[in-house]
């Protein structure tokens, strides 16, 4: 797994894990019309695949879920070390690093034509649909729920979600545009 | 390491290796959710509670690090009680309530050290795929090392741009710190192969 991973990834792949970190030790965002606070951990996990890529990306968010799980306190709220992969919602937790790796693969894919209305779109799919798609079942199995019950109690958190694909599509363009990205990349 | 959930003591579950205590959890867990015994389940909660307790942590972090899981097991104990039979709610409750709290107790009497060195021995045996353990440990050394100075950077940006009188804007505040950051991830990537260290 690591056989091609060479010293400039790992530095990349280190750097954004911190950076997911640093951006988690701030407040979260409360959105007035919201049930719940926008935190910046799906953020993280967006920008990841949309900024450096599959691998990098996927492995950027597995090293930061390693480091919570390691006992750093990285979580939304202060929350981390193990106790978190023994809840209800682990399965949330452990699907961030396969979005980050589909958002970054379908990024890679359409690196040419890449704009934030795809950087939305990929955004969606991973940092939403697979994190949904690997959450709900983990939720309802660990929790004898039904799949219905468990994906009505996620619900709530979709608004925020959007919101925030919405943000990462933005970010994501805008450094595009004012870094060279995908060039040092592959 | 000053940050991190590790909480110094001497307690019996500090002096244990860090790989007994993992391998510990997993056959609770695996016990718990292949005996789907009600008593069982019930009892283990007050064992978990002590063992979480003798760690020593003060009393105040146990409540904050506990209100969150508690509010979310309640939420979860009604939609059984609602939807399905309370017997399961109690059930998966009490499962969940155990397990949260051996875990967050093995966290509170385990140094991240000890737990990365922990990774590191469990990713040996995958060296014929590919694994390098030792890249894996740069990793984590390098993310640990560099959390606090991209929280400091954070701080910069956001008084100066609070100094300009720009409120919390995510793209003015995103946008300069990724870019600092992956700046930063190139100069230091040249550095290290400028010492031609291969991992």
């Amino acid at each position: 797994m690591t056989k091609d991973v060479s010293t400039r990834d790992i530095v990349y792949i280190a750097l954004f894990a911190a950076l997911m970190a640093a951006v988690n030790l701030v407040p979260a965002i409360q959105v007035g019309f919201l049930p719940v606070p926008i935190t910046a951990q799906t953020l993280g996990v967006m920008l990841a695949g949309c900024l450096i890529g599959a691998k990098r990306g996927g492995l950027a968010i597995l090293l930061f879920v390693l480091l919570v799980a390691l006992g750093l306190p990285l979580l939304a709220g202060g929350h981390g070390g193990l106790g978190v992969f023994f809840g209800p919602t682990a399965g949330f937790i452990i699907s961030w690093p396969f979005a980050a790796f589909v958002t970054g693969w379908l990024t890679e894919l359409n690196w040419k034509r890449m704009n934030a209305v795809w950087f939305f779109i990929f955004s969606v799919i991973g940092g939403i649909g697979v994190v949904y798609l690997i959450g709900i079942p983990w939720l309802a199995f660990v929790a004898k729920l039904s799949l219905f019950d468990a994906a009505k109690g996620s619900l709530i958190f979709v608004p925020g979600d959007l919101v925030k694909a919405i943000v990462a599509a933005v970010i994501a363009e805008t450094v595009r545009r004012s870094y060279p990205l995908m060039q040092t990349a592959r | 390491m000053t940050i991190g959930l590790y909480q110094p003591g001497h307690s019996a579950l500090h002096r244990l290796p860090a790989g007994a205590k993992l391998a510990g959890l997993l056959v609770v867990s695996l016990a718990l959710f292949l005996i789907p015994s009600t008593a069982l389940a019930l009892l283990s909660v007050p064992v978990a509670f002590a063992v979480y307790l003798s760690t020593g942590a003060p009393f105040r972090r146990l409540i904050a690090e506990l209100r969150g899981p508690a509010v979310l097991l309640l939420i979860i104990f009604a939609f059984h009680a609602i939807f399905g039979s309370i017997a399961d709610g109690v059930l998966t409750v009490a499962r969940f309530a155990t397990l949260i709290l051996l875990a967050s107790a093995i966290t509170h009497a385990t140094p991240i050290s000890e737990m990365a060195a922990l990774v590191e021995w469990l990713l040996s045996p995958l060296r014929p795929l590919g694994v390098n353990p030792e890249k894996v440990g740069l990793a984590i050394a390098l993310a640990i090392r560099f959390i606090p100075l991209i929280a400091e950077e954070l701080r910069h940006i956001r008084e100066a741009q609070a100094a300009r009188g720009l409120a919390a804007n995510p793209l003015a505040l995103f946008v300069p710190l990724i870019i600092r950051t992956l700046k930063a991830a190139d100069e230091l990537a040249d550095a290290i192969e400028a010492r031609g260290y291969d991992g």
